[in-house]
C-alpha cells in the first residue's frame, strides 16, 4: 500500500471520528486544525486505524505523532 | 435493527459515535435521566457510547463526570456541586486498578485476611456514601488480573490474586444482596465472556489510563445502559414464539407429530429442547410466553401434549395462535389480549422473512436477528431484554395473574348486566397509604406502568421512601385488589401533593390487569376521603398525552372532574370535593389499613 493509498484511508477515518465530510489531511494537519481533535479522539483514531489497516501499535510507536505525515509514515512502515 | 442492538460491531460504534449520536437524536422520542459518572481510571469514552446505548432505549442522558480517578474524594468530600445535580443514577466505574491492598506472596495469611477487610469496608463505604445522594447506584465488581503469580494455584493460594479477588467479590455480592437501589455491573462476568486478554489492554492503560481496552467499551456501556433502562421499567415483557424449526426441529404438519426434532436423542433434538427449559425458566421470571405459528392448531399442540421430551407445555403459553393469518395480525392481537404495548415484545422466528415482514408493520416489536437454534439462547440473553433489577413476588407469580385474566375474560361474556358480572367476581381490595414494606413493589409499578398513567412521572426508590415519611404533604395510596380467580397484588398506586385546600394529583397508576373493576372508583373514594380529613376542598388533575395512555384521556370527566384546559397533548382539571360526596365504588369491598 502506497502513501496516497494510506492517506485516502486515514481521510475516511477521520471523516467519521469527527463526523465531519469536509476535512482533505495533509502531511502538515496536526489537532490545532481540527477543532475536536483532543486526546480521547486521539485514542479513537487510533484504534480505528488499528482496525482498518489490521496492525498493532506499540507504546513507543505512539508516544509522539505530531502530525497526520508522522501517522502515515508510522502505518506506512507497518503494513510494509 | 439498529447498529447499538446486539450482536453490535464495537469498532464500528467507536468509529461512527457522532453520526449515530445524531440520527438518535432525530428520531425519537426520550425520558430525561442525570448519570453521574465517578471515575476510578479514565471514562471520556466510556461516557459517550453510555449515552449512545441510552438514546437507544429512549434514554437522554445529563451526564456530570466525576475528576480522574477521584470517585473516592468526589463522594466523600463532595464540595455541593454533585448534590446540586441531583443525579437519578450514580455510577462508580471501578476496576482491580482500584484495589489499593492486593496480596503479595510474601503476606501471611492473616495479612490477607485484613487486606481484604480493608478493601471490602473501603467499597461498602463508597456505596453507602453514593447511597447518601438519594440516586440509583450502579457499582462494578473487580475482573480477573491479568497474570497469575502462583498459576493455577492463584486461584487456591490466599495469597494469590485470583482467589483474593473471587472472594473479594463474593463479599460485595452478598452485601449487595441486602441493599435497595444497588445494583452490580458484572465486570467479571463480562471481562470473562469477552476474554481477559481482549479485555485487558496495557498500551491503553500506560497510554490513557483505561482500565480496559477502549475497544471493550461498547460492551461495558451496553451493560450499564441495560441496567439502567430495567431500573426505568423498560424491559420486554413477553416473548412471542413460532414453533415449526424455533421450538422444535422440523415441521409438524409435514414430518408429522413423532418426526419432529426434540429431546435429548439426537443433537438436533437437544437444541431445540435447551432452548424450551430456557424459556421455561424465564417464566419462573415473570416473562409470559405466546405461540405464533402457522400451523393447524390441534396438529402444533400434539408437539407439546404427544412428545414427552418437550420441557414447555401447552400450559405455559398465554397466547397459542396458531392459525394461517398474516403474523403480524397475530402479534397484534396478542398485545391487545394480553393488554400490554408492542413494545414490550421480543419475536423469535427462524424464517428471515417472517422476521423482515414482522419489523416493517410493527416495527416497536423486538426482533432479533437469529440463525440457528445454537444460537436462539444467546440471543435473547445477550441482548438483556429481561435484565432483572428488581424481582417481587407478584412477578413470580405474574403468569399465573395473566391467565386468570383470560378465565375473567371468559366469564365476562357469560353476563349481560357488567355491574352483575364485576359482582359476581367477589372483588376485595386493601388500601392505604405507602409503607416501607410495599416500597419496592411500588416503585416497579409507578415506573413500569403506561396505559393507566396520567403524568407518566417516574419516580425513584428514593424518592418513594420520601414520600413515606411525609404525611403532611402527601397523600399516597397503594391498593390490592383480589377476586375469586386469584389475588392480583399491588396493581395500583396514586400520589398527590397538598398545598393549602388543594390536593394535586402527581401520580396515579393502575396495572391494565385491574381496569374497568371499578378498583379506580374504591381509590378515589380513599382519596376523597383523606382530603375530608385533611381538610382539602378541592382536586387538581392533568392528562399529559404519551403514546399509551390515550385510553385514560377521558376518565376524570367520567368520575365528574371539571377540565380547566383541554389541548391535544394535556388536559387539566379540577375538583371541589362536594360536602354530600356519593361513595362510587358498590361492587368491592374495601379495606382501609
Amino acid at each position: 500500500m502506497n502513501r496516497t493509498e494510506i492517506m485516502a484511508k486515514l481521510n475516511e477515518i477521520f471523516c467519521d471520528v469527527f463526523d465531519d465530510e469536509d476535512i482533505v489531511l495533509t502531511d502538515a494537519t496536526n489537532s490545532d486544525d481540527i477543532e475536536d481533535w483532543d486526546s480521547l479522539e486521539q485514542i479513537n483514531l487510533l484504534v480505528a486505524i488499528e482496525k482498518q489497516f489490521s496492525i498493532k501499535f506499540s507504546l513507543a510507536d505512539v508516544a509522539d505523532l505530531e502530525n497526520v505525515g508522522a501517522m502515515v509514515d508510522l502505518i506506512e512502515r507497518m503494513v510494509g | 435493527m439498529s447498529v447499538l442492538d446486539y450482536p453490535f460491531d464495537s469498532a464500528y460504534i467507536l468509529q461512527k459515535k457522532k453520526s449515530i449520536k445524531k440520527e438518535l437524536l432525530a428520531n425519537n422520542k426520550f425520558i430525561d435521566k442525570k448519570v453521574a459518572i465517578l471515575s476510578g481510571s479514565t471514562i471520556g469514552e466510556i461516557k459517550n457510547i453510555l449515552e449512545l446505548f441510552l438514546l437507544n432505549y429512549g434514554i437522554k442522558p445529563e451526564f456530570k463526570v466525576g475528576g480522574y480517578n477521584r470517585y473516592f474524594e468526589d463522594l466523600m468530600f463532595d464540595d455541593g456541586s454533585l448534590k446540586e445535580f441531583g443525579p437519578d443514577f450514580i455510577y462508580i466505574h471501578t476496576s482491580n486498578k482500584n484495589i489499593e491492598n492486593l496480596p503479595v506472596p510474601q503476606d501471611t495469611a492473616q495479612q490477607v485476611q485484613e487486606k481484604l477487610e480493608k478493601e471490602f469496608a473501603r467499597y461498602k463505604t463508597v456505596v453507602e456514601k453514593a447511597l447518601s445522594f438519594g440516586a440509583v447506584v450502579i457499582v462494578n465488581n473487580f475482573e480477573m488480573p491479568f497474570y497469575r503469580m502462583y498459576g493455577n494455584k492463584d486461584a487456591v493460594a490466599v495469597q494469590g490474586v485470583v482467589n483474593f479477588t473471587t472472594r473479594l467479590n463474593l463479599m460485595i455480592a452478598d452485601y449487595i444482596a441486602t441493599k435497595d437501589n444497588v445494583y452490580l455491573n458484572d465486570i467479571n462476568y463480562l471481562s470473562s465472556l469477552v476474554g481477559l486478554d481482549n479485555w485487558h489492554n496495557l498500551e491503553n492503560w500506560y497510554l490513557y489510563k483505561y482500565a480496559l481496552s477502549v475497544d471493550q467499551i461498547p460492551q461495558l456501556a451496553f451493560s450499564v445502559a441495560k441496567i439502567i433502562k430495567s431500573a426505568l421499567g423498560k424491559n420486554k415483557k413477553s416473548v412471542v414464539l413460532d414453533l415449526d424449526n424455533t421450538l422444535w426441529g422440523g415441521i409438524i404438519g409435514d414430518d408429522g407429530v413423532e418426526g419432529i426434532a426434540i429431546g435429548n436423542e439426537q443433537p438436533a433434538g437437544m437444541s431445540y429442547t435447551e432452548f424450551q427449559s430456557y424459556l421455561k425458566k424465564l417464566t419462573g421470571l415473570g416473562i409470559m410466553l405466546n405461540v405464533c405459528s402457522k400451523n393447524e392448531e390441534a396438529i402444533a399442540k400434539q408437539g407439546f401434549t404427544d412428545r414427552k421430551e418437550a420441557p414447555l407445555s401447552v400450559d405455559d403459553f398465554i397466547c397459542f395462535k396458531a392459525n394461517w393469518e398474516p403474523k403480524s395480525i397475530n402479534i397484534a392481537n396478542i398485545a391487545k389480549e394480553i393488554n400490554i404495548g408492542e413494545d414490550s415484545l421480543v419475536f423469535i422466528d427462524d424464517n428471515p422473512a417472517e422476521r423482515e415482514i414482522v419489523r416493517q408493520s410493527l416495527p416497536t416489536v423486538t426482533v432479533p436477528e437469529v440463525k440457528s437454534p445454537e444460537d436462539y439462547i444467546k440471543a435473547i440473553d445477550r441482548a438483556g431484554f429481561f435484565e432483572i433489577t428488581s424481582f417481587t413476588k407478584d412477578d413470580a407469580k405474574r403468569n399465573e395473574m395473566y391467565k386468570q385474566n383470560a378465565q375473567r375474560a371468559a366469564a365476562e361474556s357469560s353476563f349481560t348486566d357488567y355491574t352483575d358480572y364485576l359482582l359476581s367476581l367477589n372483588m376485595t381490595g386493601e388500601i392505604g397509604a405507602f409503607s416501607t414494606a410495599h416500597c419496592e413493589r411500588i416503585t416497579q409499578l409507578i415506573n413500569k406502568t403506561n396505559q393507566f398513567n396520567f403524568t407518566t412521572r417516574r419516580y425513584a426508590q428514593s424518592e418513594v421512601e420520601a414520600i413515606i415519611e411525609d404525611k403532611i404533604n402527601y397523600i399516597s395510596a397503594y391498593a390490592k385488589l383480589v377476586d375469586k380467580f386469584g389475588d392480583n397484588g399491588i396493581t395500583a398506586c396514586f400520589i398527590a401533593s397538598v398545598e393549602g385546600t388543594n390536593a394535586n394529583i402527581d401520580l396515579w397508576v393502575m396495572s391494565c390487569r385491574v381496569f374497568k373493576r371499578h378498583f379506580e372508583y374504591a381509590m378515589l373514594d380513599y382519596v376523597v376521603g383523606k382530603c375530608k380529613e385533611m381538610g382539602v376542598k378541592t382536586i387538581t388533575a392533568s392528562w399529559l398525552r404519551t403514546a399509551k395512555n390515550v385510553i385514560i384521556k377521558d376518565f376524570y370527566e367520567s368520575v365528574g372532574f371539571e377540565v380547566t384546559m383541554d389541548t391535544e397533548d394535556e388536559k387539566r382539571y379540577i375538583y371541589n370535593i362536594p360536602d354530600d360526596y356519593e361513595v362510587k365504588n358498590k361492587v368491592i369491598e374495601m379495606e382501609t389499613v
